[in-house]
């Protein structure tokens, strides 16, 4: 467990750097999602940089698009991209933008940015799986903002509707979105029972905490015949104190007094 | 039109088991056989249009031959951002099919009219455009459709179109139809408006102008070396469809023409971009808002009048 926590650490340096290097926003929204992130990459996942068209492969979709540098340290650890496409990220002429496209050699499944797409194309993905009999299950990480688009909620209908026991919905609780707290711009809550009312098995974890997350991805389907989602309750900016719990960090980027003193609490 | 078109999708989805088929709660009886015979690959997906793309989306990627189905303004508007992102910018071979061009639907009224959806389509990267004039050419266009590789967005009539062709077209995407050939007047038309320019066309024969009649039944990509030809031919040009003038056939033409200097004639016949308190059926609003056959060749016999009085001895055409 020990191993994930410090690599956990590792990738949020890696994106701290990326996201110093190039002024990039959306770094309290990257380190709230890491621990989930590795968890799905390095042990619930089957998927592999050698065979990434494997038909047969779980599917992750990064619905909060904006998460992506968390994402992309991520798959470069994996060995889906190298340390040259972290260095063209958000550079003219770069590999990688600040939102994903759609490239499956680079294990990247769907193009995403605007947020309340990536459910619906889960579906999609898991509809198809379920005609093909195929084992593979898959998996979109939403924010908690994008909760607030009604497309996320048309998904979520048709899903229990149809039983879609191979899809997972992981929504990063982190409670702040753009401008300010979701409590004071939409308030979620009751958020498990909504999504309970809506048909969906419901676990709540804490999403910083591997043994939880682990424990959680292990029960997978929840319930048969219903979509499972893991509200995961995490903090946006998790991992460097004065980044914790701000809206400030949805958008700026650290300059590099920041920089320097949150390398050092990674170290 | 439209009965003939999934009859076809029918018969294709019989031989191809990854044709899937989507609609958003509507085509009342029209997916009757599909159902009957192929349901697991039909989902009447509710009245969720942006879902109904997504859902597409994640089908395509998965290896599926997506068929979606809806009024031309919920499947192209209510969803527009998801057809943009989900379906053109990963440039996936879904099928999009539009029922109810221009006043189709009649007294359902203007919630139901199709009037920008050529104009909105037009505008996407990677998006095909097409409009058969005929059933016998939305025949054609489905089968076509199967193996197209990357997005395709049909509009369809709803039933009772008369027909254009006697026999099998040659439907070639991104080809305009000459239909008939003149030297005076280029009429460009689209959808239903083909079968209105023909009657039109022998009403200006009668005034001894001779037309050259274009089905340009693929709006994207466009037949541009066509327009040039014609436009070297033919002091008059006019574009016909019953969509708003705004970004549809008729801009289409005009971008084409101003960029190549073209010095004749040219109108766009379409519906203005103007909210009317007309309330009647689709043959009875074509007529308020200009578009019957008596209309349209009164505008373009105008437009000669007007034009030929303003450019006398300029045209060297």
């Amino acid at each position: 467990m020990e191993h994930y926590y410090l690599l956990s650490k590792k990738i949020r340096r890696s994106i701290l750097d990326i996201i110093y290097r190039t002024k990039s926003p959306h770094i309290g929204s990257s380190f709230s999602s890491v621990e989930i992130l590795v968890s799905l990459y390095f042990k619930a996942l089957t998927v592999s940089p050698e065979n990434p068209f494997n038909p047969n492969r779980h599917r992750f979709i990064l619905s909060k698009g904006h998460a992506c540098p968390a994402f992309y340290a991520v798959l470069a650890e994996r060995g889906f991209l190298s340390e040259e496409d972290l260095k063209g990220f958000a550079v003219n002429g770069g590999v990688l933008e600040q939102h994903p496209s759609r490239d499956v050699n680079k294990g990247i499944e769907v193009s995403t940015g605007s947020l309340g797409h990536g459910l619906s194309i889960g579906v999609g993905m898991a509809l198809a799986g379920k005609r093909d009999k195929k084992n593979y299950r898959v998996y979109a990480l939403l924010s908690d903002g994008e909760l607030d688009e009604g497309s996320v909620w048309e998904a979520a209908m048709f899903g229990s509707h149809h039983g879609l026991d191979n899809l997972v919905a992981i929504v990063d609780y982190n409670k702040i979105q753009a401008l300010g707290y979701t409590k004071d711009i939409i308030n979620l809550e009751p958020l498990s029972q909504r999504w309970s009312a809506f048909g969906w098995a419901v676990k709540e974890i804490d999403g910083h905490d591997f043994g939880q997350i682990f424990k959680a991805l292990a029960l997978i389907p929840f319930s048969t015949g219903k979509p499972n989602i893991i509200i995961a309750h995490t903090v946006k900016g998790k991992g460097v104190s004065f980044m914790e719990d701000k809206v400030l960090w949805h958008y700026r980027a650290p300059d590099e007094e920041e920089y320097q003193d949150a390398q050092k609490e990674l170290s | 039109m439209r009965n003939t078109f999934f009859k076809v999708l029918d018969d294709m989805a019989r031989i191809y088991d990854d044709i899937y088929l989507l609609t958003g709660d509507l085509g009342f009886r029209l997916f009757d056989d599909f159902r009957a015979k192929h349901p697991e690959r039909f989902f009447d997906v509710g009245l969720a249009e942006a879902n109904m793309i997504g859902i597409a989306a994640g089908l395509s990627l998965s290896g599926k031959n997506v068929y979606c189905y809806s009024i031309i303004p919920f499947l192209t508007m209510r969803a527009y951002e998801q057809i943009r992102i989900d379906i053109a910018y990963q440039n996936l071979n879904v099928k999009l099919v539009g029922v109810g061009g221009g006043f189709t639907y009649g007294l359902e009224g203007f919630t139901h009219f199709g009037f920008e959806d050529l104009a909105l389509m037009r505008a996407l990267p990677n998006m095909t455009v097409v409009v058969p004039a005929d059933p016998k050419e939305a025949e054609q266009l489905a089968r076509i459709s199967y193996e197209y590789p990357s997005p395709l967005y049909i509009r369809l009539g709803r039933t009772g179109e008369p027909s254009i062709h006697s026999e099998s077209p040659n439907f070639e995407i991104g080809k305009g139809m000459i239909l008939s050939e003149g030297k005076d007047i280029a009429i460009f038309a689209i959808g239903n408006m083909v079968y209105q320019a023909k009657q039109v066309m022998d009403s200006l024969e009668k005034e001894g102008l001779t037309v050259t009649l274009v089905n340009m039944h693929s709006l994207k990509p466009l037949d541009i070396d066509l327009i040039k030809e014609c436009a070297s031919i033919h002091r008059a040009i006019f574009a016909i469809e019953e969509h708003c003038i705004v970004g549809g056939l008729g801009s289409s033409v005009a971008e084409v023409l101003s960029e190549n200097s073209y010095k004749g004639i040219f109108k766009r016949i379409g519906i203005p971009v103007r909210l009317e308190n007309f309330i009647g059926n689709a043959d009875y609003l074509r007529k308020r808002y200009g578009l019957s056959v008596e209309n349209i060749s009164e505008s373009i016999l105008r437009a000669m009048r007007e034009e030929d009085t303003l450019w006398a001895g300029k045209l060297n055409i």
